[in-house]
């Protein structure tokens, strides 16, 4: 393995070219019709409950799958690739009772891209790949009550948020991640838990990764399932000093395109986009090809909108090839100019400048 | 208003220590009422809330987490940014740990050393928040201006050398302590404050300054007028001198500029500490300003002595009718023809007034006001432009109708005098325009654009009737759509397909003018490719809008229906059967009027009565609404309209989804039937799917229910009024009377309700809410009004009409539309059990539609016209 990638070299490079990340895993996983014995593997065989559907256990059970797909989007044109740990807190993993596997599903799923990664790296040096470790929103939100009747009501705690994370970050680090990426966020308040989390582990640590935050506008209104504005949760999290910020999921490109273009209009630090392939048609299927949405995301970078574009879910690595010749002679977007702009957000922003 | 611009009203009401009633509120644990205390601050203008909870007899940190945790469901109040205000680490914390959103900390301070300053500010930087450091070091809180100074310099220099915070995140308060105390030592705090400001913003680029105003006047406790006007001259000064933000009650500041002349400049001897005998000076003063401190505003002349050009301008601007005439003439005059006067110098002042309504420094109000004396200016030179016989050509011919039966054209008017102080020429076809009649007079008349209006849902299925025929006649004139009831999606999906030659949604007056410029410009085709292309993408959007959404059968819905808790059926009213109200003191409804929505007509946006205070738009607020009330005097006291109410109270159970009205007490013999539709959604957590029905205790349930019909209106004489006004060029006036009559015919059924609730039914005797509790709905029971969304279908108003003989005991008609006539009215059904709410039926199902229309002996077709806007 190289040397660690600084948050300034991540910059450097993402000055001079629009980087690719990569396009779904779970997509990829379905079309593979895994049934219940599948997901076990041998060490589950015996597993109290149902595992089927826990796509972030195949890292155990299933190495050789995880590790082709990660291949297969490298080899279509993808500078980055996600660790499949997108449910691997110990607060998600909980619905399979597999709490005390998280630390050893984020340790795996890092190693398995990092190796997958620095094969491709080895056969094309001009063209280097990284690993993101992913950090999931998990299942649970807490500034929102499960319970209509009982708003002050919350099942998760910011403290118990940050006691998963902490665990998951180390283990994404120590198995070889490059990048911290807190992905698909949809509560602000978990993503500050997570991002309170890595900050600790970069002071334990003593060095600092890259860090990526994407979050999710969950439908038309333009606002995040917890209800802030894009302005509003750019705020919330600038304190991390992200590299990239960006939004995925949920929509897809043409839907998603007002909010990009705002984020791309206040946003200090690199933007980054994976949209949907669509929204899901009547049978739950995302039907957005490759070539519209290429067409799309190109437009977005000539539009000077995008530093990193990629794909979520019901995308494939047509997609992402599609992607990457779409964009790979275009410029990439230059961050807006530090302003020292006074800047804070309820749910929506409350911005001054004087 | 200046001053404003650049400071931050930080709003002081949620805070145990500074407020009585919150802490009340919380101490007794009525987090819900303490919530009403935010919603209020935001309302009034707050743009970040500041929340303290330290109190020795409250377990501060439970309270903190527990205020936030429902502050963050309630979407209005938690908009802002919130300041976490506590002396406790430890609730600090709590409370960060609950926000989504960047607050700001309020406070740390170097009081207890370094090592525990730089360790709070490490953690604040993780948990992404803004700080005040107050002014306190290890020695104390600093009082003097060098003091101040030092500390905040050094705090500084430790945040952003040592730990990188970002210095636009920092916040100093410099302490602001009480002046006037009678003690020497303190004459010149607010000084020191003022200059400490100053020196710190010059050393510390980037920083903030905040503090506490109401402690500056601490000693004229009481006195709230001479505290409000020593907090707005102390601001005057701190804002001067960089201050950039500070807890004030948002409601409450005083215009600089309004303070009377001798109490500003006492203030100001105390606060700038300019003489010895300064305090004693302005206790001399204080008790005759213990009431309203505000002066009237001084009259001006010195504009009539400008030449005559700009004393057109001045008067267009400032609305003043009194001179036009003479002016005009004189303006004639100089003139080498009549018209040039128009193109010439009341062009120009309305240009002047055109830009400043497009920068927002000029409000709706006042640009109708400067119309009423564009018109009358005009209507002065006609006779000698007609002389001359030349004609002069506007720069495009609009018409303006407000469509086939319906009667509401409060919009339309303001839009059409929006478009005629832009130089367009406007033909107002008035209400319940035909299609035929409109379409013919824009062939005759050669108009350029044609403009429909409509706020009852049928007029939308009218607009759409309208555009196929003007397809079907050839007319190739763009159509605009605007009004209450219409909106984008729908002229886009609706409308726009079946008219090629460009269909526009307005969604205010002040749109209107940049619509029609664009439509009559070079580009037009441009600007309309654009708009169709728009719509495709609303169209296409709309289409695969909502995923999420499922209907449910009708079957399914009734399954889950509303389950009506039949021990709190009401009793048997008082007094059964109809009655009616004839000659209404309309006077006696003034204190029921909810003025929100006259604001929201004049385009100012604000709650009643916090807008009047609004920093931006609170003048024009006031001004209109003095306005209003001169034009209500007169209304009312010379007789120009008069109010009336029937309504009635009947036994009656449901019947499936259908409201039984019985003859009387034996019911055997049904009355009349009332339909009701059904939600079909299936709605979050499975909440019922309700019906109107399902809070009627139903005929096999053997409890006896009851029902209520009314029909107000307030309208008689207000429609001539107002053409009155308008014919003496006058639309300010004329707008204003109608859009009066609206909010009364709303106040007399708010009042007509509450004593049905009181006495005629009685089931209430004992309530006692006030008026901003009865515009909340605070009462039990509910009265929704047929078409609107509780009960969708208009049609259901003929029955209601039937059932109380409306139309032959008061002459309240109902149009083809079922608009009601006069426009100012109100009509509905009265529900009385406690669990009655109001709901939107929103989308339903073909099932429903076919049913429905089985039910009411309509064509399949007659039922999807009628209740199209609850068809997907």
């Amino acid at each position: 393995m190289t040397a660690r990638l600084t948050p300034n070299q991540f910059r450097q490079l993402l000055a001079e070219r629009i980087l690719i990340l990569d396009g779904a895993m779970g997509t990829m996983i379905q079309q593979h019709c895994l049934d219940e014995a599948a997901f076990r593997g041998e060490e589950f065989a015996n597993w109290p409950c149902d595992v089927r559907g826990n796509n972030d256990l195949l890292v155990l059970s299933q190495p050789e799958l995880i590790t082709d797909i990660h291949r297969q989007y490298l080899l279509a044109g993808a500078d980055i690739i996600e660790t499949n740990t997108f449910n691997s807190t110990s607060i998600a993993m909980a619905d399979y009772q597999m709490e005390r596997l998280a630390a050893r599903i984020n340790h795996e799923a890092a190693a398995l891209a990092r190796k997958v990664c620095d094969e491709i790296t080895a056969q094309q040096p001009d063209k280097p790949r990284f690993v993101a470790g992913v950090l999931g929103p998990t299942n649970r939100t807490a500034s929102i009550s499960p319970k209509v009747n009982d708003p002050g009501f919350r099942n998760i705690s910011f403290d118990q948020l940050v006691d998963a994370y902490t665990e998951a970050t180390h283990a994404l680090i120590a198995g070889g991640a490059d990048i911290i990426m807190l992905e698909t966020i949809f509560d602000t308040l978990n993503a500050k838990a997570a991002a309170f989390a890595v900050l600790k582990v970069f002071d334990e640590l003593g060095y600092k990764l890259p860090v990526m935050i994407s979050g999710t506008i969950t439908d038309a209104s333009g606002r995040t399932l917890s209800g802030q504005t894009t302005e509003a949760f750019y705020h919330s999290l600038a304190h991390v000093e992200p590299v990239c910020f960006g939004l995925n999921c949920a929509l897809g490109p043409d839907l998603l395109r007002p909010y990009v273009e705002t984020l791309a209009n206040i946003a200090e630090a690199y933007v980054s986009v994976n949209p949907n392939a669509g929204l899901p048609n009547e049978f739950g299927e995302y039907d957005l090809g490759p070539v519209e949405m290429a067409r799309e995301i190109a437009d977005w970078a000539e539009q000077g909108f995008v530093n990193i574009v990629g794909g979520c879910c019901g995308t494939t690595p047509e997609h992402i090839k599609a992607l990457y010749t779409a964009v790979k002679h275009l410029a990439p977007r230059q961050p807006k100019a530090v302003s020292h702009s006074f800047n804070l957000a309820g749910l929506e922003a409350f911005s001054v400048e004087w | 208003m200046q001053q404003q611009a650049r400071f931050i009203n930080i709003g002081e009401r949620t805070n145990v220590t500074g407020s009585a009633k919150f802490k009340k509120l919380i101490l007794a644990g009525n987090f819900e009422a303490a919530l009403d205390v935010a919603r209020q601050q935001v309302e009034s203008g707050a743009q970040i809330i500041d929340i303290n909870m330290d109190e020795a007899m409250l377990d501060s940190k439970a309270a903190m987490v527990r205020y936030l945790q429902l502050l963050a469901s309630e979407p209005d109040i938690s908009r802002v940014p919130i300041m976490v205000d506590s002396s406790k680490w430890e609730v600090i914390e709590a409370a960060l740990k609950c926000i989504q959103g960047k607050a700001v900390v309020n406070s740390i301070s170097l009081k207890e050393g370094e090592s525990l300053f730089l360790y709070q500010a490490r953690l604040l930087r993780r948990y992404g928040a803004a700080v005040v450091v107050m002014a306190f070091d290890e020695k104390g809180q600093a009082d003097t201006k060098a003091r101040k100074v030092a500390i905040c310099q050094r705090a500084y220099r430790i945040l952003t050398e040592q730990i990188g915070f970002p210095p636009q995140d920092i916040i100093f308060d410099p302490n602001i302590f009480a002046v006037a105390t009678g003690i020497e030592e303190h004459n010149n705090y607010a000084v020191d404050f003022i200059e400490a400001t100053r020196e710190i913003k010059r050393l510390c680029p980037h920083a903030k300054i905040s503090g506490g105003v109401s402690n500056v006047s601490f000693s004229f406790r009481g006195n709230d007028a001479v505290r409000e006007a020593i907090h707005s001259v102390f601001l005057y000064h701190a804002i001067a001198a960089g201050m950039d933000m500070g807890i004030v009650n948002a409601g409450q500041l005083t215009v600089y500029d309004d303070i009377p002349p001798l109490l500003k400049q006492r203030v100001e001897d105390v606060i700038l500490n300019r003489r010895d005998d300064a305090t004693e000076r302005l206790l001399e003063i204080a008790a005759q300003f213990k009431g309203d401190g505000s002066v009237a505003e001084k009259t001006d002349d010195a504009w009539r002595s400008f030449p005559v050009n700009k004393r057109l301008e001045y008067a267009l601007v400032k609305g003043i009718t009194d001179f036009i005439e003479i002016d005009t003439e004189d303006a004639r005059q100089q003139a080498q023809k009549p018209l040039h006067v128009i193109e010439g110098p009341l062009m120009d002042g309305m240009n002047v007034v055109g830009d400043l309504f497009g920068e927002g420094k000029m409000f709706l109000p006042q640009v109708v006001k400067s119309a009423r004396v564009m018109k009358k200016a005009v209507a002065y030179l006609q006779p000698y432009i007609e002389q001359e016989k030349e004609g002069g050509r506007a720069q495009a011919k609009v018409l303006l109708a407000t469509v086939k039966g319906d009667v509401h054209d409060i919009g339309k008017n303001i839009v059409g005098v929006v478009l005629q102080c832009n130089n367009f020429e406007v033909i107002d076809l008035g209400v319940m325009v035909p299609c035929a009649e409109l379409l013919r007079v824009a062939k005759e008349q050669n108009v350029d654009i044609v403009g429909l209006s409509g706020l009852i849902t049928p007029s939308l299925e009218e607009m759409v009737h309208v555009a196929k025929e003007m397809t079907r006649l050839g007319y190739t004139v763009p159509l605009l759509i605007g009004g209450a009831t219409t909106s984008k999606a729908h002229t886009a999906v609706k409308v726009e397909p079946n008219y090629q030659h460009g269909v526009v949604y307005v969604s205010n007056a002040s749109r209107s003018v940049s619509v029609v410029q664009s439509l009559i410009a070079n580009n037009k085709a441009e600007y309309l490719s654009r708009i169709k292309h728009e719509y495709e993408i609303v169209r296409e959007q709309h289409a695969r809008s909502r995923p999420g959404e499922k209907l449910l059968t009708l079957a399914e819905a009734r399954a889950n229906r509303f389950q009506l808790d039949l021990t709190k059926v009401a009793p048997a009213p008082k007094q059964l059967g109809v009655q009616l109200w004839q000659d209404i003191n309309l006077n006696l409804l003034r204190d029921y009027i909810d003025w929100t929505p006259f604001f929201i007509t004049w385009q100012l946006s604000g709650k009643y009565p916090s807008i009047l205070n609004h920093a931006e738009v609170g003048m024009e607020a006031r001004r209109v609404f003095n306005d209003a009330n001169a034009i209500l005097d007169s209304m009312i006291n010379d007789g120009h309209i008069s109010g009336k109410a029937i309504f009635g109270l009947f036994p009656a159970n449901s019947d499936g989804d259908d409201i039984v009205i019985y003859t009387d007490e034996t019911r055997s013999t049904e009355r009349a039937r009332l339909y009701n539709l059904r939600q079909q959604l299936q709605l979050r957590n499975n909440a019922a799917n309700c019906s109107l029905a399902d809070f009627i205790a139903p005929i096999d349930s053997g409890v006896n229910d009851y029902i209520g019909a009314f029909a107000v209106s307030t309208g008689f004489g207000a429609d001539e009024l107002a053409a009155k006004f308008a014919a003496e060029h006058d639309d300010y006036n004329s707008i204003m009377v109608k859009a009066l009559a609206d909010r009364l015919a709303e106040a007399l059924a708010e009042y007509l309700h509450l004593k049905v609730r009181r006495e005629y039914w009685g089931y209430a005797a004992d309530e006692t809410l006030d008026n901003e509790q009865l515009i909340r709905e605070l009462y039990q029971g509910t009265r929704p009004a047929p078409g609107y969304p509780a009960c969708p279908e208009h049609t259901e108003k003929g029955t209601l009409w039937q059932l109380l003989d409306v139309e032959a005991q008061i002459g309240m008609q109902l149009t083809e539309s079922y608009a009601m006539w006069p426009g100012a009215a109100v009509s509905g059904w009265y529900l009385a059990h406690p669990d009655a709410k109001y709901f939107a039926v929103s989308k339903i199902g073909d099932d429903q539609l076919t049913e429905y229309a089985a039910k009411k002996g309509w064509t399949l077709e007659q039922a999807q016209s009628w209740l199209g806007p609850n068809l997907r």
